[in-house]
């Protein structure tokens, strides 16, 4: 139970900064504000037994992304023109909580051992990561190892991704 | 009401989704929609763990003792990789928005259709 009171005020202060970050208009906080979002986020990652992503998004979500964020920021106005509150997006919005609230209600109980989740093929690496691989950390060896080739994958989209930066800001495709 | 308890991660993790969302298709500052997508994203993440979650287990780091229970190591697997990538991706999102600003001066949705409308309007009167 003392754990749901953790997730509550960490998912309630989560809601408080997203609702912040939407309603300013200096940038800079709204940067910070997305930060400090991450950061929290990475909190709850760890409350929620996910200890390798509370790191990688410490490090990656809260630290390399308002990086990137303050360096565009340096470049382009710091200030939002003021904007009313739109309705249609605010309805579409609703309208999809809704419909995500209907779909939620048909997953398994929060925390439930015996959700389908945990009955393919998670047993398996969590008894075979010891003797095939010999690293206590799991996640590890799946990434690493079990499935390899998805985290060559990942390289391959942040490869062609930083192509992509490297071609849209360097000199070759600029009209001077 | 049961049901509520049961799911209550998830339906707030839904909450703040819908809190991206807005932001990503009402805001018109383009650097708003790439804060607002970033929300978003982060909620996906939190949907995925809470999945992984077992109610009195533990990291998936084994511990040598046959009855610990652990939570699932396949979705912070994918939420590792989704991270990664999606900071590449905002890293595009972010060069793009560099790049429309040195060519029209605006980040604002709004204020570029304008520029681009005029000219389109511009070379129809030329042609």
């Amino acid at each position: 139970m003392s754990g749901f009171f953790v997730n509550a005020a960490l998912i309630s202060l989560l809601t408080l900064i997203a609702f912040l970050a939407i309603r300013l208009h200096r940038l800079f906080a709204v940067v910070m504000l997305s930060g400090a979002f991450s950061l929290v986020a990475a909190t709850l990652f760890v409350v929620l037994d996910a200890v390798d992503v509370a790191f990688t998004e410490a490090a990656v979500g809260a630290g390399i992304s308002t990086i990137l964020a303050l360096a565009t920021l340096s470049l382009v106005p710091a200030n939002e023109k003021p904007h009313d509150f739109a309705f249609v997006p605010a309805f579409l919005a609703f309208a999809t909580a809704a419909m995500l609230a209907v779909a939620v209600a048909d997953l398994p109980v929060f925390g439930d051992v015996n959700a389908p989740i945990h009955n393919h093929v998670a047993p398996d690496y969590l008894q075979g990561s010891a003797e095939d691989i010999a690293i206590p950390n799991v996640v590890t060896s799946v990434l690493a190892s079990y499935r390899g080739f998805d985290t060559l994958g990942e390289t391959v989209v942040v490869f062609t991704a930083a192509i992509a930066v490297l071609l849209v800001l360097g000199g070759w495709t600029r009209r001077k | 009401m049961s049901n509520l308890i049961a799911h209550w991660n998830y339906f707030l993790v839904i909450a703040l989704m819908m809190i991206g969302f807005y932001a990503v298709i009402a805001r018109g500052n383009m650097v708003k929609k790439m804060v607002g997508l970033t929300i978003f994203q982060t909620s996906v993440f939190m949907l995925y763990i809470s999945m992984g979650k077992v109610a009195n287990g533990t990291a998936p780091i084994l511990t040598g003792d046959a009855t610990t229970l652990y939570a699932n190591p396949l979705p912070h697997v994918l939420i590792l990789t989704a991270i990664v990538v999606g900071v590449a991706t905002t890293a595009v999102g972010y060069a793009l928005i560099i790049r429309v600003y040195e060519s029209y001066g605006t980040i604002e949705d709004d204020e570029l259709i304008k520029i681009i409308e005029a000219e389109e309007n511009a070379e129809a009167s030329n042609a």
